[in-house]
């Protein structure tokens, strides 16, 4: 995964609540078993004119050339909810999204944010709504994006911190796979299991069956 | 210290907290599906890393299959094959057992779990996918994560997760006749909102989830997700015992009766202390109809669509758009809405005793002309049974059509669909744009509801028709 460094980019404004993986990703637009090849198909029932073709739609934000840019994503409540897809995650990324700005995620999709070194920032609506109203008032604009700081800024002087876990900021910054970290402590497992094994027999015996 | 009964399983499967926040949790087992579990089997083999517990993980194909009779590995979907395919290598490469096409085991995962005992009470399983929660109905902690995450627990047999802050929905009172556990998951999302539950566990309790009896509970606790919940539990009983006893994966002899004890421990204590509570009267409910694009936005059968100022501020934002979609206007009655199809199938009710609720009401009677009407089994399993009591003949004479089990058209991967702006009353959980199809407009409903919609032609209310 690549580490998470500080960085200053244009932020696309997407205020509606309940955003649900379907709209990220139609299923549709899921067409290989694989974690790329699905940028083209984000937010594709709304970028796009009409279902399997790829006119823009002038009237959906990101396809106002001055968002071209955009790494960052402002949007509404409960942002990912629905189907625990990854690959919602994996097209928001791979069209080039390091950050979600949101009052609330979905818990799957916040987590899968994180597997992806995709930063999730929960920021009160009272916050969020007049950052987005800036945003889309002139577009590409820019906001900052730090980390590290947990701080988040924009071009006019606008400044807010937010808070994420220390252990989710750390994997955030390093770069570091879990399961690379998680396999390094296998002999706690293997004890625990076999321990467990011993108290709660049924819940492995007829596993073989 | 008093604990609910998520921190009794919790508890008993934290390994510890290498980092001392988020903790290390063992998992029992792990199920998978075509859709994802393909892509997270790929990238391990990919990366080298072995998956640790083989027979601690399931795989079955419901998701891309095609549902109609005599189907193959090719799919209406234009790439599905390639998901089917990658899916039989993965899981034979590792050595992890696959409920295939031709398997009599097959069926959408969170039916056949609970259906063959994979899931037992007291147990941690999770699935790459967000309706793993329905099976906390067998008091289990069963939730959904992402791919990644999958990875995580096929290469580990654990997951790092943070714990959820503690809910319980208290239900008294009891659901009226004709009202079931879809119209309570619907009428509590209605209340409560799409993300009322978020970031936690909730438990379902109280007279009239225990008067639920497992396939219901299996509905209620399905639509959790549908909450942003962490997951939902439902505390075991003799219910729950009932239900298990003698499935291909449950324990027996001395194990069954120590696995029984350890299942009828799993209770939250008198004291135990909730971060949320919150109580809803069940006598209260009626028959619900969604008429919007999230499952918050329902209303009783005999009601309208609402207008704006009738609805919470939260609700108000999306609510342009939704009238938009589904082509509604405030004050429409919702019983006057022509129909085109009607769906009876999903992990939310397909199974057995809602093909049977179904069934009472269509048998004798006619779908309406011009109304398409499908009814696909949640389980291989269930439709053989259905098969035995010859409920796919009242289907069928009613005119619907009878299908292998699957996912089918609760979501629309590319292959088959409902039509543009196609009025579709479903008894599936996601009424999102585009879901069941390219600009198709979902109401959700019972199965009930949908049998007695596909004979009205519109939607209506099944406790009009006499059974
Ligand atoms: S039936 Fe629908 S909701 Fe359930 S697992 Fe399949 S696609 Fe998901």
């Amino acid at each position: 995964m690549e580490p998470f460094t500080t960085f200053t980019a244009v932020a696309a404004p997407l205020m509606r609540d309940n955003v649900d993986t379907d709209a990220i990703i139609p299923s549709r637009e899921i067409r290989q078993v694989s974690k790329s090849g699905l940028a083209d198909g984000l937010f594709a029932g709304w970028r796009y004119l009409s279902i399997g073709e790829r006119d823009p739609d002038p009237d959906f934000m990101l396809n106002d050339p001055a968002l071209k840019n955009a790494r960052i994503l402002v949007a509404g409540e409960n942002f990912g909810c629905g189907s625990s897809r990854e690959h919602a995650v994996w097209a928001l990324a791979e069209y080039g999204f390091r950050t979600i700005i949101a009052p609330s995620f979905n818990p799957i999709f916040r987590k899968n944010c994180l597997a992806n070194g995709v930063l999730p920032v929960v920021l009160a609506a009272s916050i969020i709504d007049p950052i987005a109203r800036g945003l889309a008032a002139a577009p590409g604009s820019l906001l900052t994006v730090n980390l590290e700081e947990q701080i988040l800024q924009d071009e006019v002087g606008g400044r807010w911190t937010f808070e994420i876990e220390s252990e989710e900021k750390r994997a955030l910054l390093s770069g570091l796979d879990p399961i690379a970290l998680t396999l390094t402590l296998s002999d706690t497992i293997a004890a625990f299991r076999d321990l467990d094994e011993r108290e709660r027999s049924w819940a492995y015996s007829t596993l073989s069956r | 210290m008093q604990r609910t009964i998520f921190d009794k399983i919790w508890d008993g499967h934290r390994i510890g907290s290498p980092t001392g926040e988020t903790d290390l949790v063992f998992v029992d087992r792990i199920l998978l599906h075509e859709r994802t579990g393909g892509v997270a089997l790929k990238s391990l083999l990919a990366r080298d890393i072995a998956v640790r517990d083989p027979d601690h993980v399931f795989a079955v194909m419901d998701h891309i299959v095609d549902t109609f009779p005599g189907r193959t590995s090719e799919t209406l979907m234009p790439t599905g094959k390639d998901f089917i395919v990658a899916t039989r290598e993965g899981t034979h490469a590792a050595g992890i057992r696959l409920f295939d096409l031709d398997s009599p085991d097959q069926g959408i995962v969170h039916v056949i779990s609970p259906e063959l005992g994979i899931v037992l009470p007291g147990t941690t399983l999770i699935c790459p996918d967000s309706h793993t929660c329905s099976q906390g109905a067998l008091g289990a902690l069963a939730w959904g994560i992402g791919s990644t995450e999958a990875e995580h627990a096929l290469a580990t047999s654990t997951l790092r997760v943070q714990r959820p802050g503690r809910m319980r929905i208290t239900i008294s009172g009891r659901l009226a006749r004709g009202v079931t556990a879809k119209d309570l998951a619907l009428a509590l999302l209605g209340r409560f909102g799409v993300g009322g539950a978020a970031g936690h566990i909730v438990e379902y309790a109280g007279s009239a989830v225990e008067a639920l009896d497992i396939e219901q509970r299996l509905t209620l606790c399905n639509m959790g997700t549908e909450f942003a919940a962490f997951s939902a539990i439902i505390a075991p009983d003799a219910t729950t015992v009932d239900y298990v006893k003698g499935r291909r994966y449950a324990p027996v002899g001395d194990e069954w009766d120590r696995a029984v004890r350890d299942w009828l421990a799993l209770r939250s204590d008198a004291e135990a202390v909730f971060d949320t509570e919150l109580t809803f009267d069940a006598g209260d409910v009626a028959p619900m109809v969604t008429w919007g694009t999230t499952p918050q936005q329902v209303v009783a059968i005999d009601g309208a669509v609402p207008a704006v100022g009738e609805i919470g501020k939260a609700m108000a934002e999306g609510y342009p758009r939704a009238l938009q979609y589904m082509g509604l206007e405030a004050g429409t009655a919702l019983e006057s809405l022509t129909i085109d199809a009607a769906f009876i199938g999903s992990c939310t009710n397909s199974r057995i005793s809602d093909l049977r609720r179904a069934a009472a009401i269509l048998d004798g009677r006619k779908v309406a002309p011009g109304v398409k009407a499908i009814c696909v089994p949640g389980s291989s399993n269930v439709k053989r049974q259905a098969e035995e009591e010859g409920l796919h003949h009242v289907f069928q004479r009613a005119g619907f059509e009878w299908r292998e089990s699957g996912c089918s058209m609760c979501f629309f991967a590319g292959g088959e669909s409902f039509g543009p702006q196609d009025r579709v009353v479903s008894s599936t959980n996601r009424n999102f744009e585009s879901r069941q199809g390219p600009g198709t407009r979902t109401h959700l409903a019972s199965p009930e509801t949908v049998a007695a919609s596909a004979i009205a032609g519109h939607i209506a209310d099944p406790r009009k028709l006499e059974i």
